[in-house]
Formats: structure tokens, C-alpha cells, sequence
């Protein structure tokens, strides 16, 4: 199945678009052992946007993220960060450059307390609007609970100090690997609302979500991995409920996953 | 009463092992790593401050003043190079590296400077002397001081790791490498550092012995490494005072085997170590469970 | 689903699972060959020789166990001298009631191999680090309390009885067969262990315990068989050792040095391959030879040469060569054989 590249107006793709990208990746082929987990990946986020990836269990979202973050090698292809190649650079020196993640899980430092975890942030910090104190702003309940571990919170507490520790990094590309996960629906909508807040301060978000409709809902354009491939690129205005399941599930026609049950009509 | 002056004897020799131990802990919570050249790495200490001693003619104390920054950027070194070459392959690999070390120093040692034991005679009343609690309990100056020195260097260390910079990175690296990592920390560089603090301290451990006793090539291994392993399973991992406690638990546990049978000082050390890892092998003050 | 991307081999015609190539038939006759030829030494070579010849049989055995543990079940011990020590004092307490010492080689061989069961329960949860430096203290606190008996030599130690009177030339080919002997039966031993099911899970275990477990393999009990026959072996070459010593002295039986040459003559030569301990061995003779008259020094260089292989030729001298030439001397793995060809196994 190729990948619907769905665009509005009868634009031929994104390269049409005005603004060079802040973030792109081009061509990634990433290997865990011997298993494809990324088959050719490519994407360009521009600046200011809010780029959702979505798509089930195992589709390579958190892969992708990773590679980018610098956690995990490719095989083949590359990442330009504002313009340059970044593809030999450590994590550590990626996030110098401006490229920041929230992972997955949250993976906060358990033995250090939450005004720890900040200042943690804040060590390698860039120029830029973000400081521990514009954090406790933001989370009206953090200032007062800045001594707990982070062990003692809720999951929703951890996310919000997991989200601070990487924007006091100030860097100019945010990513926000699965979100959402293990969170209830109402603290996840208090997450995502911070959203619109923290793009005013000049960031760019990459994010990758399980939960397609608070994708749809957040992003500026989207795009659905499923083992390993692209099967769906585009505004969220110009994709159709049913076209969003096709690419996620790999239902429609000759995709990857095939048609189930087709060799039991006889 | 002598068994009271052997139990303090005994509690005060654990400030020497929490010196040999506390870098051993340091590095086994950050990185993983049980180097077992740690206590070869003492030794070289003691033998440098001997040759600072004798061929510089620099007066005993400001031996350390040169040794311990010596030993401390030594650590940092030896980390970045070797042993994080050994972490990148494997725990299997990184045993064996650093039991090579091991085997290279002493037999380095016996090489260029004999088995004959030496000792870091500092001549003065402070070192050999000792003064009397009424009237038939004696303190050694030196151990006293020890102790005390020992105390300093944990107050020291927790410090450093609640409240400053790298001390937070550390317990971050510990915690988390990767979520240190995309927080902006190169975090060879971290372990480097925390490495060059758990050499310092283990040269002044032994400097500290050589002044106490006396060193050979074999001391590294026989006394300190063991010791200091001894002192921080029987405290538990992850605690810094632990390995103080540990250090006394081991230290009266030897000196109470002396008392029963004079040639069963390190025997009872062993049993005891060998009961704690068997009943409690988290240890006495358990953060985490250390196995 | 189409998530594998390694193409599987188009085979044509029938595929079998074989145990070894077909030039093993040869290596296997080599083997009995140079057996029968190291037998037959004693008659046609000095007797300084045939020392030098048991000193490598020793460490070759003591190597050998050594890889089984650290190369199969991947446990490192710094502290098999300990067994080295109870094989000598074993024999040593045989033979002050009266036991020919070369009789009581095997009983103290099986005797150090008991002793392992009660010294794994102390140390089997441990990891790594934890279980090296514990069968290290194990080993020194098993040497304190050997040393308090004065009725087995006590500190000092004391000769070994049992050889009074015997002919000096046949003592010496005596040890020398006993060597041998133990060598060739330690060899032969880790080698069928590791043909059996034993070698399959312990293979299992080094590329994923946890899936082993899960799977069913007993993962414990493995790793006991494997420390307790480490323990039987080196308390074998313990044995032979206090025979070839005629004397047996705690400091010297249960020095760290035994470890020390084992495990480096193991990585040296390909540490997790039954053929590295062999060259490994060469190589550790070799060099103490040469060195042999400035004392530490073949240490200091073994210990070099260990560090830089550990890092840089994992799999040892033997690695290199296996890797150019594809040849297996103790088939212990599985092939696969195809009508056209054998592709590798793993």
C-alpha cells in the first residue's frame, strides 16, 4: 500500500509549502537485530507546527522519536536539524542543539525530588523563555510539592514534571513520545491543553500518540506508521475518518497486513 | 576491659574501611561497575606518597595534598578510557578487564619494588601515640584520626551528591542514563567524574593505611578490596553511611575474633560478610536490594 | 506478516541437522593420535620435560573450567582456587590415612565437586560483581579455616605421604600420566556436557535468560552442574597439583594466581569455545617459559595481553582462526546441511 499523501487544494506536497523544515528526516531505515522496525521513513516538520505520528502498537512511532533523539542508531538515512546534519551526533549534543524529548514512560529520576528533576533540565539549558520558576507558573500545584520524590506522585503530576524537565532545556523542537499513556482521559486533555501554550513560546512539536482523535484534534499535519511505513501524510482538516483507519489498520486493498480470512473463502 | 578497647579499636577501623569502601559504593551505584583493582589503585596511592615522601622530602600530610588530586584525575582517566571501553562490551567483559588491572598492578608492584612491605612513617607522636580514657582504655591517635577523617569525607560526599551540580547528574545518570542523556549530560563524562571522586577516596583510605599498617603488592586485593566489598554489603548499597557501618560491623566482627583466637581476626570478618550476604544480602540500611 | 527481511535460502532438495562437518572425523583421529603420542612421552623425554608438560595439563584443566563458567553459564568466579586447594588437601588427608595419593586423586576430584553444593547455595542469587568478589572471600575463608588444622600442616603446610620408596623415574611418569589423565578426561567431559542438553541451555541462557527461563529451561540447575563440575575439575587439578608438588602448602594452593593464569589463558585463547583453554594454554606456557627467570613479568604480560583481547578479539586467538577457517574440533553446535552445501549453523 502506498502512502496517501493527502494534501488540500491540489498541492503536489509539502515541499510546496512556504518555510524550510526545522526537523527532517529522510529515508530512515532503522534495525532492532534483524526486525525492520522503520522502512524508509521520511518527514519534515516546518517551525511553529504541531506534527502528530500515530498508528498501533509496534508501528515504529517510539523507534522514530528515538533514532531522532539520538538513543538508537539507524541503518541507512539521515536527520537535518535546521538545515544540518545531525545524524553523528550524540543525545546529549542533539539536545545542545536544540532538540528536546519527553520519552516514553516519562522516566523521570526516581531518586531525586521534583525541583531536582528541573533543575536536572536545566543544567545544559539554552537561552530561551523556559525556567524552572515559568514551569511552576505553568503547573499552578508544582511550586508547593517541588520537595516530594517524584515516586510519590500521580501519573499525571510525573507527565507535567517529565514535560517541565525537558522545556527548561528551552529547546527549539519539543517531542512528546506517547503521552497519553496510562493516563485518564481528563488528565490527558489538561496535558495536551498546555499545548497552546507552550507553542506562543516559539517551540515546535513533534508528538506521537496511540490515541488518534487527541492527535487529530492537537496537530497541524499527521502521519500514520504502520509496520515500519508511512500509510498516511497530511492535514487532519483533509483526511477522512475512514481514510485515518484504513492507513492505521492497513485494511484497504493490498496493504501490509493483507485481508484477513481471504484464503479461508474457498 | 580488653574487650572494650578491642571493640573500639574494632569501631574505629571502620572509618578506615568506609574510606576503602565508599568509592567501591559510589562507583557500583553509578555505573554498574565492581572494580576489582580498586584496591590495587589504594596501594599505588600509598607507593606514590612514599616516593613524594622519601625522594621529594615533602613533609607526610602534604603527601596527600599532592597524591590525592593525582589518584583523583587518575580515576577520571582510567574510566574514560578502559573501563567505559570494557562497560560498552559487557559486564562479563568489564570483570575481567578490570581483574586483569588488578593482576598487572600487583604483579607490577612486586616487580619494581619488591614484596617487602612499607610503611608511610610519619614520625610523629600523632602516628604512634595514643592517650588513655581513665584507666586501661587506650585510643590511638591515628585511628581517631582516621575516623574523623572518614567522617569528613562522607559529610563530604553527601553534600556534594544532594547539592551540587554534578552531584545531581550523577544521581540522575544513576538513575536514568538515557533520560540524562536527552536532558543535555554526556554521561561518560559523568561516570568519569564519579570515578575520580571513588579513586580519591580510596587512595586517601590508602594512604591512610600505609600509615596505619604497612603495604605490599598483595595488600590491594587481601585487605582493602575485600574490606571495602565486606563494609558496603554488610551496610547496603546506595548508602553512603551504610558503608560506615558496615566498615564498624567489620571491624569489631574482626576484632572479636582476635580477642577469642589471635589468628582469627580476618577469618571472623569473612564469616560475618559471608552470614550478610546469605541472610541479608541487601544489607543493614537497604535503599535497594543490592544483588 | 512481512516484518522479517532476511531472505531464507531457496533449498533445494532435503535439509538435515547434522552435529559436525565431515572434516571433524579427521580432527577426532588427530585428537586420539596426539593422546596416544602424549602417553607415550614418559619413555622418550627427559623428565624436566614431562614436569613442564604437567604444569600445562593443570592449567589446561583448571582453564577449561573456568571457560565453562565464565564462557557458557557466564558466571565469573574469582575464586576457583578454592577448589584448586580442597583437591590438594583432600588428597592430602587421604593420604595421611594411608590412601596412595594417586588412588585418592579421583575421590578428592568428586570430593571438591560435592563441597561445591553447599558453597552455590551461599553464592547462586548473586550477580556478577556480587558473585565474583563472594567466591573470592569464599575461597580465602575456606584457606583461613584449612590453616587452623595443624594436623594437615596447619599455616605452613606440610609434604605429601604416600611416595616413600617409590622409584624417582616412575614417580615422575606416574604424575605425568595422572595429568594427562585428568586433562583428557576433563576435556572429554565439558565436551559431551556441552554436546547434550546441558549445552543447549546453557547456549539459550548466554543469548537470552530470559527467554530461557520462560521457556521452560532449567536455568538454575544448569548454572549448579556447571559450578559443580567446575569444582570437581579444579579440585582435580588441585590433586595433581599437590602430587606433582610432593608437598602441599595453603599459600601456594590456594593462591590467587590459579585464577589468575586460568582466566587468562582462557580469554587469551577464545574464552566460550572449548578450543581457546587449548591455545591459551600454549600460549601461557609458552610465555612462562621464556619469562621464566623474571618472575612476575609473564604475569604483568599475560594480564596485558588478556586486557587487550577482552576488548578488542572477544572470542580470543581461537575466534580469529575459527572465523577465517570455519573449523569446529569439538562439534558442539548444529549444522545445517543442504543438498548443494552446508550453510553455518550457529
Amino acid at each position: 500500500m502506498t502512502a496517501q499523501r493527502v494534501t488540500g487544494d491540489g498541492e503536489a506536497g509539502r515541499g510546496q509549502e512556504n518555510g524550510t523544515p526545522l526537523l527532517e528526516v529522510r529515508d530512515l531505515v532503522v534495525h532492532h537485530g534483524q526486525l525492520r522496525a522503520l522502512d524508509a521513513i521520511s518527514l519534515r516538520v516546518l517551525p511553529g507546527e504541531v506534527y502528530a505520528i500515530i498508528g498501533a502498537n509496534g508501528a515504529g512511532k517510539s523507534t522514530l522519536l528515538r533514532t531522532i533523539a539520538g538513543l538508537h542508531q539507524p541503518t541507512s538515512g539521515s536527520i537535518l536539524f535546521d538545515g544540518k546534519d545531525v545524524s553523528g551526533l550524540r543525545p546529549d549534543r542533539r539536545a545542545a542543539q536544540g532538540i528536546g524529548m519527553v520519552p516514553e514512560g516519562r522516566r523521570l529520576f526516581g531518586s531525586l525530588t521534583v525541583e531536582e528533576n528541573l533543575k536536572v533540565g536545566a543544567t545544559y539549558a539554552r537561552q530561551g523563555p523556559w525556567n524552572i520558576e515559568q514551569v511552576y507558573d505553568m503547573f499552578g500545584w508544582m511550586r508547593e510539592r517541588r520537595g516530594q520524590l517524584t515516586a510519590q506522585l500521580s501519573g499525571g503530576e510525573q507527565q507535567a514534571v517529565a514535560l517541565g524537565r525537558a522545556l527548561v532545556a528551552n529547546p527549539r523542537v519539543l517531542m512528546l513520545d506517547e503521552l497519553s499513556l496510562g493516563l485518564a482521559p481528563v488528565v490527558v486533555q489538561r496535558i495536551y491543553g498546555m499545548l497552546p501554550q507552550i507553542l506562543q513560546t516559539g517551540l515546535t512539536i513533534l508528538l506521537v500518540e496511540q490515541d488518534v482523535s487527541q492527535a487529530l484534534r492537537v496537530a497541524s499535519h499527521i502521519q500514520c506508521l504502520l509496520e515500519g511505513r508511512t500509510t498516511l501524510e497530511g492535514r487532519p482538516a483533509d483526511v477522512t475518518a475512514d481514510q485515518v483507519e484504513a492507513a492505521y489498520f492497513g485494511l484497504a486493498g493490498d496493504g501490509p497486513a493483507g485481508r484477513p480470512g481471504e484464503g479461508s473463502e474457498q | 576491659m580488653a574487650w572494650v578497647n578491642a571493640i573500639i579499636q574494632g569501631v574505629l577501623t571502620g572509618g578506615l574501611y568506609a574510606l576503602f569502601a565508599c568509592g567501591l559504593s559510589l562507583m557500583f551505584g553509578v555505573m554498574k561497575v565492581v572494580n576489582l583493582a580498586h584496591g590495587d589503585l589504594a596501594v599505588i596511592a600509598g607507593y606514590l606518597a612514599i616516593f613524594v615522601i622519601t625522594v621529594l622530602h615533602v613533609p607526610v600530610l602534604w603527601s596527600v595534598v599532592i597524591v590525592l588530586p593525582v589518584m583523583a584525575a587518575g580515576g577520571y582517566l582510567l574510566q574514560r578510557t578502559l573501563i567505559q571501553s570494557a562497560l560498552d562490551r559487557g559486564v562479563l567483559t568489564t570483570l575481567i578487564v578490570t581483574f586483569g588491572l588488578s593482576v598487572v598492578i600487583e604483579n607490577g608492584l612486586l616487580e619494581f619494588f619488591t614484596a617487602n612491605s612499607r610503611g608511610i612513617g610519619a614520625g610523629m607522636t600523632l602516628v604512634t601515640g595514643s592517650f588513655k580514657i581513665g584507666s586501661q582504655i587506650y585510643i590511638a591517635y591515628l585511628l581517631l584520626l582516621i575516623f574523623a577523617v572518614a567522617v569528613v569525607v562522607l559529610l563530604g560526599l553527601q553534600y556534594f551528591l544532594s547539592r551540587s551540580k554534578y552531584g545531581r547528574l550523577i544521581r540522575a545518570v544513576a538513575d536514568d542514563r538515557e533520560a540524562a542523556q536527552l536532558a543535555g549530560a554526556d554521561y561518560r563524562h559523568v561516570f568519569g567524574i564519579a570515578s575520580g571522586i571513588a579513586l580519591g577516596t580510596v587512595a586517601l583510605g590508602g594512604i591512610a593505611y600505609g600509615m596505619y599498617s604497612n603495604l605490599d603488592p598483595t595488600t590491594g586485593t587481601d585487605t582493602i578490596l575485600l574490606f571495602a566489598f565486606a563494609a558496603v554489603v554488610i551496610g547496603g548499597l546506595g548508602s553512603l553511611w551504610g558503608t560506615l557501618l558496615g566498615g564498624v560491623v567489620l571491624g569489631v566482627a574482626q576484632q572479636v575474633g582476635a580477642q577469642i583466637n589471635i589468628s582469627d581476626e580476618l577469618l571472623a570478618g569473612y564469616i560475618v560478610f559471608l552470614a550478610v550476604l546469605v541472610l541479608r544480602p541487601q544489607g543493614l540500611i537497604s535503599r535497594r536490594a543490592g544483588s | 506478516m512481512s516484518l522479517a527481511t532476511q531472505t531464507i535460502p531457496d533449498l533445494a532438495g532435503d535439509v538435515r541437522v547434522t552435529r559436525s562437518r565431515r572434516n571433524v572425523a579427521w580432527t577426532g583421529a588427530a585428537a586420539l593420535i596426539i593422546v596416544a603420542v602424549l602417553a607415550y612421552f614418559p619413555y622418550i623425554v627427559y623428565s624436566g620435560t614431562t614436569a613442564i608438560l604437567v604444569q600445562a595439563f593443570i592449567v589446561l584443566t583448571m582453564a577449561s573450567m573456568w571457560n565453562l563458567l565464565a564462557g557458557y553459564a557466564g558466571l565469573v568466579s574469582v575464586g576457583q582456587q578454592g577448589f584448586v586447594g580442597l583437591g590438594a588437601y583432600f588428597v592430602l588427608i587421604l593420604a595421611l590415612h594411608g590412601l596412595s595419593p594417586f588412588a585418592a586423586l579421583p575421590v578428592a576430584a568428586i570430593a571438591s565437586g560435592v563441597a561445591a553444593l553447599p558453597l552455590w547455595w551461599l553464592v547462586s542469587r548473586l550477580r556478577s560483581g556480587y558473585f565474583a568478589i563472594a567466591t573470592w572471600v569464599l575461597a580465602a575463608t575456606i584457606m583461613l579455616i584449612i590453616e587452623k588444622f595443624t594436623s594437615i600442616g596447619g599455616g605452613s603446610g606440610m609434604p605429601l605421604p604416600g611416595f616413600a620408596g617409590m622409584n624417582p623415574t616412575l614417580l615422575t611418569a606416574d604424575t605425568y600420566w595422572a595429568g594427562l589423565a585428568v586433562t583428557v578426561l576433563a576435556l572429554a567431559g565439558i565436551y559431551l556436557l556441552l554436546r547434550g542438553r546441558l549445552g543447549l541451555v546453557l547456549t539459550a541462557i548466554r543469548d537470552d535468560e530470559v527467554a530461557a527461563r520462560s521457556s521452560g529451561a532449567r536455568v538454575g540447575l544448569a548454572r549448579l552442574l556447571v559450578f559443580v563440575v567446575a569444582g570437581a575439575g579444579c579440585g582435580a587439578a588441585g590433586a595433581v597439583l599437590a602430587i606433582s608438588q610432593l608437598q602441599v602448602q595453603p599459600e601456594a594452593v590456594f593462591s590467587i594466581q590459579w585464577t589468575a593464569e586460568m582466566a587468562f589463558a582462557t580469554i587469551i585463547g577464545g574464552l566460550g569455545t572449548i578450543e581457546g583453554p587449548i591455545i591459551g594454554t600454549i600460549v601461557y606456557m609458552v610465555l612462562q617459559q621464556t619469562l621464566a627467570s623474571y618472575n612476575a613479568w609473564y604475569l604483568i604480560i599475560l594480564g596485558l595481553v588478556a586486557i587487550v583481547v577482552a576488548l578488542f578479539a572477544r572470542r580470543g586467538l581461537w575466534g580469529l582462526v575459527d572465523e577465517r577457517l570455519n573449523i569446529r574440533l569439538f562439534p558442539v553446535g548444529y549444522w545445517l546441511r543442504t543438498g548443494d552445501g552446508t550453510s553455518k549453523g550457529p
